[in-house]
């Protein structure tokens, strides 16, 4: 079975009916896309994924587990990671404290331990900080580890959002369209950057504009249009699907009117 | 001195008397022209005095000057800085131990509560400035602390030492208790609900009359004693010595101070602290990033909480006295203000903003009356001129500096 099973997934707010009856699998060690006009329904079911907030209808399996109704934190614990399509930093925190709070969840040193600084505690806070240091070394952001995550500059901080969420040691990460503000160069280097996550035995779920980026490293692509799923196959396929083109090419036009 | 300065100069002055002037002229006993002018004319002056330091400071003539005199300013500063900041901790350490030495007992009553507030506001630092939850009935588990110990202490006749783990856990228990209906409550919210709170607790000790004598309050704890050992004929014996002097008590609140700084310094630096502020900044990516921001904020309440409650069972034993209008809202509002001007987060601005806030009324008693009057003052001159405190957090600056040395190589 897939890594990840969504079955009949639907998400309503209001009178929208945001996702619509949704069957999505996405199978360990994979990389797949999500892709689909602005108000599509993808960042809805990241949102849902993750937990915040249960779908209105349907099942999320991760592992053979069900997520629905999981608390966010108990879901990353879990082995989901995720991104912000709208970067979502702590901004008066370092770097490295940064991605400090990403390994919280794997490490258990509490209060009592921090107040009298245990052996143990200490211990630990040297791994953290050694585990922090090899999570920016690998996104190549160990030089700015002492920066405020909001002086970096854009690209690095889509970056790092990354390492953030490498640092809960998932199994799967959703990536929110990190690509989302970069430069062709940047892309290209995210482009590198994910296939290395990838080849450390991550699965990959994407949701990504940049079609280079997406055509370029998927190996399944799903586009999902007024949150029903209108298309899924290779790239190949999906750039060749009529209702893809109809759909696709429809809204880009309009919205560049 | 540029227009916009003098513009600025005189807003500031008519805002400033049209605050002071009514207030401070108009006590009791009929309105004080003289007096009110004269603390008028200081505000005005220590203003006048701060605008035209910024300008000298930003003209050109200074700017030159200044150029010429960097190398030798940098140099002074390095052989400041150079000196580890353990050896100035030492020596403010040092001034503190000393102080009763050289100081009346009046002073030394001051100093002790001083530190009280000290404790109180690194307490509330955890809650307010760490996990970012207003709190404004954060002198309820004050209360419970000074509660807790008097009815033990009268009823069961247990020392301070055995009621302090029971203080802080009770008043850890009361800090959840009241933090989990707050949960899901953000800013203006979460501020009126705690506050309610606070005044809950105080009401239900001014009219639990069987258990605390409601408004009359308790009366006759003993005060905190050591036990040491003592070579008499025939073996050793225990004996122990009650903390009856000034003196005495203010080296026990020291020594609870000092502990509360590095408690909370500990904290600060550690998981639970980085989960604490990844929660302030943004709740939802903390959850994300994996971080149980319920049970955190919860943590939160209780560890602020828990300093408090011995900063009340202290309180308690030192005046062996308790009575539930010593735990008005004002008092949560003076400890807020003891955290946002000694800045959010900074433990050393909270420590200054505590020796001031408290000291300097206690001293200059005229201004006594207008206590709450200059708090306001102070807070709103401070929202305008430095809203990060009075020593802002340096967590990162530190950081930043040690990274060879102690973070990274410890
Ligand atoms: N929390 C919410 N409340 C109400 N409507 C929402 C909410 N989140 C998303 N939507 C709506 O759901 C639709 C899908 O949004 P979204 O998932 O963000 O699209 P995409 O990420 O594909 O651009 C949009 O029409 C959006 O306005
Ligand atoms: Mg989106």
């Amino acid at each position: 079975m897939a890594e990840l099973v969504l079955r009949n997934i639907s998400k309503r707010f209001g009178g929208l009916l945001a996702v619509d009856n949704l069957d999505l699998d996405v199978s360990e060690g994979m990389i797949l896309s999500l892709i689909g006009p602005n108000g599509a329904g993808k960042t809805t079911v990241f949102n849902m994924i993750t937990g915040v907030y249960p779908p209105s209808h349907g099942t999320i399996t991760y592992r053979g587990n069900k997520l629905n109704h999981l608390r966010s934190n108990r879901i990353i614990r879990n082995g989901i990671a995720r991104t912000f399509q709208n970067i979502r930093l702590f901004k008066s925190m370092t770097v490295l404290e940064n991605v400090q709070v990403g390994l919280h969840c794997r490490t258990k040193s509490g209060a009592f331990r921090a107040l009298f600084r245990t052996p143990h505690q200490k211990q630990e806070e040297k791994e953290i900080i050694d585990r922090a240091m090899e999570i920016l070394e690998f996104l190549g952001l160990v030089d700015y580890r002492n920066e405020y995550a909001s002086y970096l500059p854009y690209g690095d901080q889509r970056r790092l959002e990354i390492a953030r969420a490498v640092a809960t040691q998932p199994h799967m990460l959703l990536l929110d369209e990190p690509a989302a503000g970069m430069n062709p160069r940047e892309t290209a280097e995210l482009m590198e950057l994910i296939i290395k996550l990838r080849d450390t035995g991550l699965t990959i779920f994407l949701v990504e504009h940049d079609m280079r980026l997406v055509m370029g490293i998927s190996e399944i692509v799903t586009v999902l249009d007024h949150g029903q799923k209108i298309a899924e196959g290779t790239p190949k396929q999906v750039q060749e699907n009529e209702r893809v083109i109809e759909a696709y090419l429809g809204t880009k036009s309009k919205e560049r009117a | 001195m540029p227009s916009s300065n003098v513009k600025k100069f005189i807003v500031y002055s008519l805002f400033m008397g049209i605050l002071i002037l009514p207030m401070v002229g108009l006590p009791s006993t009929g309105f004080e022209i003289t007096r009110a002018l004269l603390v008028w004319g200081v505000f005005v002056g220590i203003l006048a005095f701060w605008l035209l330091g910024k300008s000298i400071r930003g003209s050109d003539a200074f700017q030159s000057a200044a150029g010429g005199l960097a190398p030798f300013r940098s140099r002074l500063f390095d052989n400041f800085t150079k000196v580890p900041t353990k050896i100035y901790l030492c020596l403010l350490l040092f001034a503190l131990a000393a102080y009763p030495q050289v100081a009346n007992n009046y002073m030394v009553d001051v100093g002790i509560t001083c530190l009280i507030y000290v404790v109180l506001g690194l307490g509330l630092d955890i809650v307010v400035g760490l996990a970012g939850l207003l709190d404004l009935g954060y002198i309820a588990f004050y209360a419970v602390g000074a509660y807790t110990y008097s009815l033990l202490n009268l009823h069961f006749g247990l020392s301070f030492w055995s009621c302090l783990p029971i203080g802080i856990v009770l008043g850890a228990v009361c800090g959840c208790i009241i933090g989990y209906p707050t949960l899901r409550m953000r800013g203006d919210y979460l501020a009126i609900v705690t506050m309610g709170f606070g005044e809950i607790i105080r009401l239900v000790l001014n009219n639990w009359d069987k258990l605390t004598k409601g408004p009359n309050g308790l009366l006759g704890m003993a005060k905190p004693a050591i036990g040491y050992p003592s070579f008499a004929e025939g073996g050793v014996k225990w004996v122990s010595y009650s903390l009856k002097s000034l003196h005495s008590l203010y080296y026990l609140i020291l020594l609870i101070a000092v502990l509360t700084v590095i408690g909370v310094g500990r904290l600060n630096n550690s998981r639970i602290g980085r989960a604490w502020i990844a929660i302030r900044e943004d709740e939802v990516a903390a959850e994300l990033s994996g971080v149980p921001t319920t049970w955190l904020k919860l943590l939160a309440y209780a560890m602020g909480a828990a300093f408090a409650s011995v900063a009340g069972a202290f309180f308690a034993s030192k005046l062996s006295y308790t009575n539930p209008n010593f735990f008005i809202f004002m008092e949560s509002c003076i400890v807020l203000c003891i955290v946002v001007l000694g800045g959010v987060g900074s433990i050393p601005g909270i420590v200054l903003a505590g020796i001031v806030l408290i000291a300097v009324p206690e001293v200059s008693r005229e201004l006594q009356n207008y206590r709450m009057l200059v708090f306001g003052l102070a807070m709103a001159v401070m929202m305008v001129l430095r809203p990060e405190g009075l020593i802002p957090a340096t967590r990162h600056k530190r950081e930043l500096h040690e990274t060879e040395g102690e973070t990274y190589g410890e």
